[in-house]
């Protein structure tokens, strides 16, 4: 009996608890105002319904949460996630580069330039390449982490329009679907790419000692410097980490969608993926950190929007939400907010 | 004599000047027909926004803070004008109104970071998509401007060493010398500067630190409404995506302006070379004629970096010499 209520307390004061309650109460919310929510049917031995739907569509999203995790348990931020995903998507586009062709026997080819996994190797490297640009510029000239990702944020989508030459590049070459449309045993692709990152990045962080020393930084990097962590390289990688995770994003995102929209790929997915993590309950000041109630987070970002779609709204009323969302979120955990609530339930007792 | 030029802590603005001076007599040679006043005023005419924003940049980063709503603020204020005029509004009543609009935004956000104690880039962030997702709840289309007297105001140059400038340019060089004026000769200016410096020794000092960081952040607001009213003079059309990306060029015109990141040292003036330098940066690549436009992002974000780096070397040999010094 005592290690259930044990575990019942523990589970309150998890990270995952809060982002958890969110969901489902906007699950609650659904479940009355949208028709069939919970329903999920197989069509072709394939999965369908919202349920489904939120999962494959927030991949994007709980992917670069994941990394954007990371970059904040250091203390840092990534604004230039957004700008990463357009130039992986343009990279691999460009690549791919598929046309399409009828050849004299009156048959349908698509040529492509270069195969699949060349593409999507290139769209990681050049991410990678970026993201050792942010990390070079935090870790080793100190340069405050907004701004140093801000240069990419902007300069960036200028970087992802001269790949695509200020166009939109179509995909046709059909196997460069199945990352971002592909089912694999009825379920999504995008959805086991997700699993597998999550699986990854939760081995090195809570199997390897990783997680501890970014942890550390996150808390006092000063500190972490003297007891021997090499606090340069750990920002560094995570920068590097953040990008690939953006190009994964990015990879899915232009598969989905069968094309590279520079100025559009992308766009304003950096304030989703720190809402994400901040609902996931992991502060702004860096040190402890839960890669699941981020994702979880990100969940709760995409249950929104799709709530908003499915109830009709105009798609823009989205941003207004998140932005609020976040001000409120960002109020409620600030020190000050919780010293003022703590004084007025002390005052409760004694009445 | 070059020991005097080099040490003395206006280095980068002199750096500034000069690159800003030696590119505009090379791009002169270059490019037959750059030479002009009418291009020299262009570079204000097509930029006064930028600089009535970049002023009130100023002062935030000189207290060691950062808005990055700007540009969404410009948008939703472009959008309340362009809307309001469309429905019969009087120009007068409207203009004001903007500028009123920023400054709000910029106290309530102002308000967040000082009672709360939260950082200003997470504020001004969320500020940013909020503002911006309220001007699409006002259209998603964009209402173009067709009041008589709005575009009267637009339209009207004042003659000028045989060219012409615009009233925007007016406004600009209006706040630009009211911001030199607070920053440098005013109790106010004299906090900002100190903030910035030590947020705690200013505290301590007995000076209002909480009060003028709220100040600041509004005051950043009036400007950016102003830049909004400003913008909607220049493109004639309220737009959600006007202006996007403003933040980056605001920052950055400040940066190269001279003004330490992390606050506390840099001029107003400085400001507004870092906004001329950009300006001719687009009018080169205008001039140019083969670089497409996003070369300006590109560029932009190279000088904001180099300008940077620039700080941490300047920053670094001055403690150095101190502690040669001792």
């Amino acid at each position: 009996m005592d290690s259930v209520k044990h575990k019942l307390i523990k589970f309150r004061n998890s990270k995952a608890f809060t982002p958890l309650l969110a969901l489902i109460f906007l699950f609650i919310f659904n479940f009355f105002y949208i028709d069939g929510f919970f329903q999920i049917e197989i069509k072709d031995g394939r999965l369908f319904g919202y349920l489904i739907d939120i999962l494959n569509r927030g991949a994007p999203l709980m992917i670069i949460a994941i990394g954007m995790t990371l970059v904040i348990a250091t203390e840092g931020i990534d604004l230039s996630v957004g700008a990463v995903v357009a130039i992986a998507g343009a990279v691999a586009a460009s690549l791919i580069g598929g046309e399409m062709q009828i050849t004299p026997a009156g048959e349908i080819v698509y040529e492509t330039v270069t195969t699949v996994p060349v593409a999507v190797l290139a769209a990681l490297v050049v991410a990678a390449v970026f993201g050792m640009w942010n990390g070079f510029l935090v870790s080793s000239l100190k340069i405050p982490a907004i701004v140093a990702t801000l240069i990419l944020m902007v300069a960036g989508r200028g970087v992802a329009q001269l790949i695509t030459k200020g166009q939109i590049i179509t995909i046709y070459y059909e196997p460069y679907f199945v990352i971002g449309q592909g089912y694999l045993l009825g379920i999504p692709v995008a959805i086991f790419i997700v699993a597998a990152v999550l699986l990854i990045v939760g081995l090195l962080m809570r199997k390897t000692a990783l997680g501890l020393f970014i942890e550390s930084i996150g808390s006092n990097d000063v500190a972490s410097r003297y007891i021997g962590i090499k606090e340069k390289q750990i920002k560094f990688i995570v920068y590097i980490f953040s990008a690939i995770c953006a190009a994964i994003a990015g990879l899915i995102i232009t598969s989905n969608v069968k094309a590279a929209d520079a100025n559009n790929a992308g766009l304003w997915m950096e304030l989703d993926a720190i809402l994400s993590v901040v609902m996931g309950g992991n502060s702004l000041q860096g040190g402890k950190f839960s890669i699941v109630s981020s994702v979880i987070g990100a969940l709760v970002v995409q249950t929104l929007t799709t709530t908003v779609y499915a109830a009709g709204i105009t798609p823009e009323v989205n941003l207004v939400i998140k932005g609020f969302v976040v001000l409120i979120i960002v109020i409620l955990k600030s020190d000050i907010f919780k010293e003022k609530l703590n004084l007025l339930v002390q005052r409760g007792d004694r009445v | 004599m070059i020991n005097k030029i080099l040490s003395t802590k206006n280095l980068s603005l002199k750096i500034t000047i000069t690159l800003f001076v030696v590119s505009f007599l090379i791009c002169s040679l270059i490019y037959p027909g750059f030479f002009s006043w009418q291009n020299f005023f262009n570079l204000f005419i097509d930029n006064s926004f930028l600089l009535i924003t970049a002023i009130g940049m100023t002062f935030v980063i000189l207290t060691g803070g950062i808005d990055l709503s700007v540009g969404s603020v410009i948008a939703f204020v472009s959008m309340v004008i362009a809307f309001l005029l469309q429905q019969g509004l009087n120009a007068f009543i409207v203009i004001p109104l903007g500028v009123m609009i920023g400054g709000c935004f910029g106290a309530i956000m102002g308000l967040i970071i000082q009672k709360f104690k939260v950082q200003p880039f997470i504020v001004t962030l969320a500020g940013m998509f909020l503002i911006r997702g309220l001007s699409f709840l006002i259209s998603v289309e964009s209402i173009s401007i067709k009041d008589p007297i709005f575009n009267r105001i637009a339209n009207y140059h004042i003659p000028i060493a045989g060219g012409a400038i615009s009233v925007n340019v007016v406004l600009s060089l209006v706040v630009l010398a009211l911001g030199m004026y607070l920053a440098h000769f005013t109790k106010f200016g004299r906090t900002v500067y100190a903030i910035g410096g030590d947020e705690e020794s200013a505290q301590l000092m007995g000076l209002k630190v909480g009060r003028t960081k709220v100040l600041v952040y509004t005051l950043n607001g009036l400007c950016s409404g102003l830049a909004g009213v400003a913008f909607s003079l220049y493109m004639l059309s309220g737009y959600g995506l006007h202006a996007e990306g403003l933040e980056m060029d605001s920052i950055a015109s400040v940066v190269i302006g001279g003004t330490l990141l992390t606050g506390g040292s840099g001029f107003v003036f400085g400001t507004l070379f870092g906004v001329l330098i950009q300006g001719l940066i687009q009018t080169v690549i205008m001039f140019q004629g083969t670089l497409s436009s996003w070369w300006t992002k590109i560029f932009v974000g190279i000088l904001l970096f180099v300008f940077i780096v620039l700080q941490k070397v300047i920053s670094n040999m001055k403690t150095t010499k101190n502690e040669f010094n001792n």
